[in-house]
């Protein structure tokens, strides 16, 4: 299988432009940390159709650009499993180093480029032969990873530094660096790639970075009422498809903010559960999930409504969720 | 003739700024064969107390900030000086020799007493004190100093946290034990004050004691002290730790022992699995060879305030640092989930607490439930309106 690799993934990018690539399965998979399973459920009746067991404290998922494989990184087992889509067992384990949590794939997917927190290093493992090829020092904690669309710079933040490092990973070298707020999380970027949008789990906020100067533009700040700046601490994020609208899930704060990327007004903020880290929009961007860490379940978000329409029991702490389609 | 040696040593720092305007000297003073630290006491591995000298906290803290620092064009160091004793010519010769070699912030490590006694002797000379061991409710009140900023929870705060939870718990009627140390009066006075603001009822206050003597032996026989009264839980104030530990699954009744041991509440534990707590305590356990503590930890979030203060104030200014430092623009991420900063009116960092057992947390306060107007982690220990400190 791994011979055939190289010329699937040079298909699958070749075709991806056409979304209708997709094998569109409607599988819904959600990692939970303290269950060491990976579980997928059936996109339009929300049942379990199987948990997937993997290594120790499953967290970030991530599609192949194919979406033949689900890639999972196991924090307490060191590696990133390789989940087969369609037998929805473990095929593979990539050794990656000690704990990691977040990773992005290369737009070709042949590289897969993973935080270690415990080395303060971005790992890069080329994924046909599951080696690594080399790693960036970057600063303490790193955590979110996010690939340019281009392939020419990953970008890592650092919890303990408040940074966010902009990593030329051919070069092997951190070439800018940007104060954001405090605790820094996770990612996501306008369609276009001019703006990089952060989380600041301490911070209450997310940092808005101009990916041309590698400069912060702006910062969001998130009030949701009856909440304190102290109950805000926001992770998870993600984009629409057409680049207009932004969801922050906000932590302690139980709610998940829904923001115009445009104008950068706060439009909404939608209960959901307890401690809201990972969220994932589905295709058609109508239904948005989010996991919810304290809670044990995840609440499915109606998008035209703005409101949790359904909470479905997950795995001992949810941690990111991934939708096949 | 004090004041003007002051101001020669102002001027001095004024002609070397250039020169150190980028960098940021941190001292350590601790105290030459401490005994908080020796061998036999560190084995018994008493709860609530030191594994070890908290310096460890303060290297791992530097060492985890250095990209940070470097990316803002700072330079950090660390120098550690040990007093010979804990008189007041030892201690300020050390401390002296800190402040010669560039430092403007000092941790220290000291017994309430001798940290009190260089507090006060210090009081103007531009030195930034941060105690990171000491829990004494005196030096955040009466004692308390401009320049002296509090890292570990004080008693009152412990005192509180631990208090929330029996609330919580609805185990309302607690028993206590006291032992023969003043330590121990003064353990007692904070559970009392938060046992009257929470609204426990202390059913009784019994004395022990550890003694060869024989007449004595009943003051140390738990099965006796524990009799004749019920009550939902055991407390016991027991700052030496022996006593405590053996009080477990002592008492006449099947009831909780809190306090100086079963549920004891700590600045730090390294049984904590959320907010990236598991990452630190593996940092420390690979650079100590020991899990963390609570001092190692005050010690640890003492240097990550100022290399944060540092990242706002243009060439680590000692006074616009311990301005920033004391000030509402603070935030420090101490990994225990809130969001962290010095109380302006008594230089204590406001901190969650960790009610630990062996090995793990009951539970973190300030516990659900438990409001405050302004800030939920205020609602352990002294609040603004209730301070002691008039500086």
């Amino acid at each position: 299988m791994n011979r055939m690799h190289p010329l699937a993934v040079a298909l699958a990018a070749a075709l991806l432009a056409a979304p209708a690539v997709a094998k569109d399965t409607g599988l819904v998979f959600i990692s939970s940390e303290k269950d060491n399973a990976v579980t997928a459920l059936d996109g339009k009746t929300l049942e379990v159709v199987k948990v997937i067991p993997t290594g120790k404290r499953p967290r970030d998922l991530m599609f192949s650009p194919d979406h033949t494989k689900l890639y999972a990184a196991c924090g307490d087992a060191d590696r990133v499993d390789v989940i087969d889509v369609a037998t929805l067992a473990v095929t593979g384990r990539i050794p990656v180093g000690e704990d990691p949590e977040m990773f992005d794939l290369s737009p070709d997917g042949r590289t897969l480029y993973v935080s270690r927190e415990e080395d303060s290093v971005l790992g890069i493992i080329d994924l046909a032969t599951r080696k690594q090829t080399g790693e960036v020092k970057v600063g303490g904690e790193p955590e979110g990873v996010l690939v340019s669309a281009d392939g020419r710079t990953v970008y890592v933040t650092s919890e303990v530094a408040s940074l966010v490092s902009a990593v030329d990973p051919v070069a092997g070298k951190v070439m800018k660096t940007a104060k954001v707020g405090n605790r820094p999380r996770r990612f996501a970027m306008t369609p276009d790639g001019t703006q990089l949008w952060v989380t600041n789990e301490l911070g209450a906020s997310v940092s808005i970075i101009e990916t041309a100067g590698h400069t912060v533009a702006a910062t969001l700040k998130f009030e949701p009422k009856g909440f304190r700046a102290d109950d805000v601490s926001p992770v998870g994020i993600t984009m629409s498809a057409d680049g207009r609208t932004a969801y922050v899930a906000l932590g302690k704060a139980n709610h998940v903010a829904v923001v115009d990327v445009a104008s950068r007004a706060v439009q909404d903020y939608i209960l959901v559960g307890k401690r809201a880290w990972g969220l994932t929009l589905d295709r058609s961007g109508q239904r948005l999930f989010v996991a919810n860490g304290l809670s044990d379940d995840v609440s499915v978000v109606d998008t035209a409504t703005r409101k949790a329409v359904k909470t479905i029991r997950a795995g001992r702490v949810p941690h990111s969720i991934a939708i096949d389609d | 003739m004090r004041r003007l040696r002051l101001a020669a040593c102002l001027a001095a720092v004024l002609v070397v700024t250039p020169a150190i305007a980028a960098e940021l000297a941190i001292g350590f003073l601790g105290l030459a064969d401490d005994p908080r630290y020796e061998r036999t006491r560190l084995e018994h591995q008493f709860q609530g107390q030191p594994g070890g000298s908290p310096l460890a906290g303060a290297e791992v803290a530097i060492e985890e900030s250095e990209f940070a620092a470097e990316a803002q064009g700072l330079k950090l160091r660390l120098d550690s000086a040990e007093a010979a004793g804990d008189d007041a010519a030892s201690v300020r010769g050390a401390f002296d020799g800190l402040v010669a070699g560039g430092a403007k912030f000092v941790l220290v490590d000291l017994p309430p007493a001798a940290l009190d006694a260089l507090a006060q002797a210090t009081r103007t000379g531009g030195v930034t004190l941060i105690n990171v061991s000491a829990s004494d409710d005196a030096l955040r009140a009466a004692r308390c100093q401009p320049q002296l900023l509090h890292t570990m929870p004080s008693e009152a705060m412990l005192a509180d946290g631990l208090a929330q939870y029996l609330v919580s718990r609805k185990w309302r009627k607690v028993l206590v034990l006291v032992g023969p140390r003043p330590e121990d009066q003064l353990r007692l006075a904070a559970f009392t004050a938060a046992a009257r603001r929470f609204g426990l009822k202390i059913v009784d206050t019994r004395s022990f004691r550890l003694s060869n003597d024989p007449r004595e032996r009943d003051l140390g026989n738990v099965a006796l002290l524990t009799a004749g009264e019920d009550y939902d839980a055991l407390y016991i104030a027991d700052t030496d730790g022996e006593f405590a530990r053996d009080a477990n699954y002592r008492g006449q009744l099947p009831r909780p022992t809190v306090g100086s041991a079963g549920l004891a509440p700590e600045a730090w534990h390294w049984s904590w699995e959320r907010n990236g707590a598991p990452q630190l305590n593996n940092r420390f356990l690979k650079h100590a060879k020991r899990p963390m503590r609570g001092a190692d930890w005050a010690a640890w979030v003492a240097v990550k305030a100022l290399v944060e203060a540092a990242g706002h104030v243009p060439d680590a200014d000692p006074a616009k640092l311990l301005a920033y430092l004391r000030g509402p623009e603070l935030v420090v991420d101490g990994f225990k989930g809130a969001r962290l900063s010095f109380r302006a009116w008594d230089g204590q960092l406001r901190q969650p607490v960790f009610l630990a057992f062996g090995n793990g947390v009951a539970a973190s306060a300030p516990v659900d439930g438990f409001l405050h107007p302004v800030n939920a982690l205020d609602t352990l220990g002294p609040d603004q309106p209730d301070t002691q400190c008039r500086r």
